[in-house]
């Protein structure tokens, strides 16, 4: 901390001079070290973000076969199983998804998310009350998934299908949470009001 | 040999010069009445810190990242590995246990005071601390990879999507894909093993050092008022007045203390076992009815206790406000009374808090706001509400059960208790109302019109009425007898 006493009152010019070799080669240092810095932060935010810049390149969507339209009977709801469009090798049992299958009739469906538009618990179909009910915080849908009660503010996410040579297959790919619902994401209006 | 032991050790010093510095630091003064019983949980909380590091060091030396093989190596430790079951029960419990020793800590300081001038900066980073012990608990609530975990992880994303504008992309940051599948799991191994503890280890190093460089809190007085201007002074006579070196003088207790603890740990390891894991991560298998960890059931249950009205602004406005509380405390209570008993709003505060906490924990324990989803397959309808009941009543307990009415409501106190339990519901509704209520729901309750034929709700509804207390009767519409025999009257036909 000891500072030399000046000999003299240092004017602006030798102050600029005594500083300016050090100092200059010092601030360089630090601009030098910004710029490399600025050079490897572009590959660390982008490998951090790439989750979500991703889905806005080729998205996580695509069409996925769930079954043929003859394994669903009319009038009742049934559990399917699909996997996830995009899959890691570490995924495991973890890429596959289930969702609620309505045949309505005919080649009418609704094809609703397990995931409770509440918190994302997987809800379950009663066919006797014809309820869907979730298990944690209360919530429950009519079997067209409208919102019956519970603390839900809508109804049960749907996923948009599409009928092919007998077979339905469902456009998914992305977990349905309540910020994000799947209508949202595809850009298309819920099928139904619920 | 004790001439080469002393020899090798100043050979060491000479080259690290420590030991001068740290006999220092262990014979620094601290107020006599601070070796006390009360001060014993920062230093608990540090020693299960270090006991969670050496047992996860421990576990990561079989436990597998993997979204595929998690669960599996979680068995293979369970049941395989020579003594992983106690291990990984160490760990568990040792977990519960810091998250409870540092509230308890935190509680303790702010009851004395300790957050005022001049430990301002110990608290913040104390806040700091409390938050991560529960990032802690949370991320490893995580690694536990089973139907737990991954159900938890759902409610997270759903609780983070509704952050306005950045929900969506919060989600994919946070699961590190779309789905909820290997890449989360491994991030949240990252942030377990690697960032978290990282900060955790700077911090604690700032909170202690800050604890040596700025004195213990002295034992608060009634009276003996905080002021910036002359506490540096007063505390520094009350060391020298009243004061003893640490070492012995305090270290004692929490030496003790610290001894007790790892020894609570290990007996509720040996005794209850490791947590989990429970079901495989197969998001197939919807049978399951998640639950979070201890310290996050007061959040399970205001989760489901919220108007739903409420429930977004609460989830994202809540957090920031009590976080910011909690680092705004020392600067909006920097001076003045340091001891509880003249602090009685303090203490209200932190009593109040408390119960709140505690209530919630307690009702998520049995979860009332829940449909029991098995309630209507397990639970018979007692004898005696059917017992010399006509063919029509019986009847009626049948679609009582088959429709799942006991999923919500409780009969003979089994049963879900989402509605309100039905043993004496005819003495509260009339025919009419039973009716009404089945037919069109309300209140919470759904509407049943549409899955029920005449005759069931018939049934149904004569199985309702004959639900009262004996000696008591059941309700009904004064008005309903004249109404129906009074023909002359023009509407009243039934």
């Amino acid at each position: 901390m000891a500072t030399k006493p000046a000999p003299a009152p240092p004017t602006d010019a030798t102050t600029d001079a005594a500083i300016s070799r050090r100092g200059f080669f010092m601030k360089l240092g630090i601009l030098f070290n910004g710029l490399a810095a600025g050079v490897l932060a572009v590959p660390i935010v982008g490998f951090l973000l790439s989750s979500i810049t991703r889905s806005r390149a080729n998205g996580y969507l695509s069409w996925v076969r769930l079954g043929k339209v003859s394994e669903f009977p009319e009038g009742e709801t049934r559990l399917a199983t699909f996997q996830n469009p995009y899959v890691m090798p570490t995924d495991g049992k973890t890429a596959d998804t289930a969702c609620w299958v309505r045949r309505v009739a005919g080649e009418q469906f609704q094809v609703f998310a397990v995931n409770c538009a509440h918190l994302g618990c997987p809800v379950r179909w009663f066919p006797q009350s014809g309820l869907f009910m979730c298990p944690c915080h209360g919530g429950a849908y009519y079997q067209d998934g409208a919102r019956a009660s519970g603390p839900p503010e809508r109804g049960l996410f749907e996923y948009p299908y599409k009928i092919e040579n007998g077979l339905i297959t469902i456009e998914a790919g992305q977990l349905p949470t309540p910020g994000a619902a799947i209508a949202e994401l595809t850009g298309e209006k819920p099928s139904c009001a619920s | 040999m004790r001439i080469m032991i002393r020899n090798i050790g100043a050979w060491f010093d000479r080259r690290l010069q420590l030991a001068a510095p740290v006999r220092e630091m262990a014979e620094h003064r601290v107020p006599r009445n601070t070796a006390s019983w009360w001060y014993v949980f920062g230093s608990a909380a540090l020693t299960v810190f270090m006991l969670q590091i050496v047992t996860g060091i421990l576990l990561a030396l079989v436990y597998v990242p993997s979204g595929a093989e998690a669960w599996s190596s979680l068995q293979a430790l369970n049941y395989d590995v020579t003594l992983g079951w106690f291990i990984r029960a160490m760990h568990g419990w040792g977990s519960n246990f810091m998250v409870a020793i540092v509230l308890i800590h935190m509680v303790q300081v702010f009851l004395f005071g300790a957050h005022k001038f001049p430990r301002e900066l110990t608290w913040i980073i104390g806040v700091f601390l409390l938050l991560m012990t529960l990032g802690m608990a949370f991320s490893g609530q995580v690694l536990r990879f089973d139907q737990d975990a991954y159900w938890g992880l759902g409610i997270g994303a759903s609780i983070a999507s509704r952050v306005p504008i950045l929900g969506p992309a919060i989600v994919k940051l946070m699961l590190g894909g779309p789905i909820i599948a290997g890449a989360t799991l491994s991030r949240f191994f990252a942030l377990h093993v690697f960032v978290i503890p990282g900060l955790l280890i700077g911090c604690v190093c700032l909170h202690l050092l800050m604890v040596l460089k700025l004195g213990i809190n002295e034992w608060p007085m009634p009276g003996r008022i905080v002021k910036r201007t002359t506490y540096a002074n007063e505390y520094h006579q009350l060391t020298q007045k009243d004061g003893a070196p640490f070492v012995p003088y305090a270290i004692w207790k929490d030496m003790f203390f610290a001894a007790f603890i790892i020894l609570a740990v290990a007996a509720c390891a040996l005794y209850f076992g490791p947590f989990g894991p429970t079901g495989r991560p197969d998001p197939t298998i919807i049978q399951t009815v998640p639950k979070p960890d201890y310290f996050f059931l007061w959040l399970y249950a205001l989760l489901s206790l919220l108007p739903p009205s409420l429930e977004t602004p609460v989830l994202l406005i809540g957090p920031v406000v009590a976080i910011g509380v909690l680092l705004l405390l020392p600067f909006l209570s920097g001076e003045g009374e340091k001891s509880w008993k003249r602090r009685p709003i303090a203490v209200l505060t932190v009593l109040l808090i408390a119960i709140t906490l505690g209530t919630f924990t307690h009702l998520a324990g049995f979860t009332p706001w829940s449909p029991h989803m098995n309630a209507w397959s397990s639970d018979p309808v007692p004898d005696r509400y059917i017992h010399d009941s006509t063919a029509l009543e019986r009847q009626g307990a049948l679609v009582f059960q088959v429709k799942q009415c006991r999923n919500c409501h409780s009969l003979g106190e089994s049963g879900g208790q989402r509605g309100p339990a039905l043993d004496s519901v005819a003495v509260r509704l009339t025919q009419d109302q039973l009716i009404r209520q089945v037919i069109q729901g309300g209140g919470n309750m759904p509407a049943y019109g549409k899955n029920l034929s005449p005759a069931e709700t018939t049934a149904l509804v004569a199985f309702l009425e004959t639900l009262h207390p004996k000696g008591q009767a059941p309700a009904r519409d004064a008005s309903r007898d004249m109404a129906l025999n009074d023909e002359n009257q023009p509407g009243a036909k039934p």
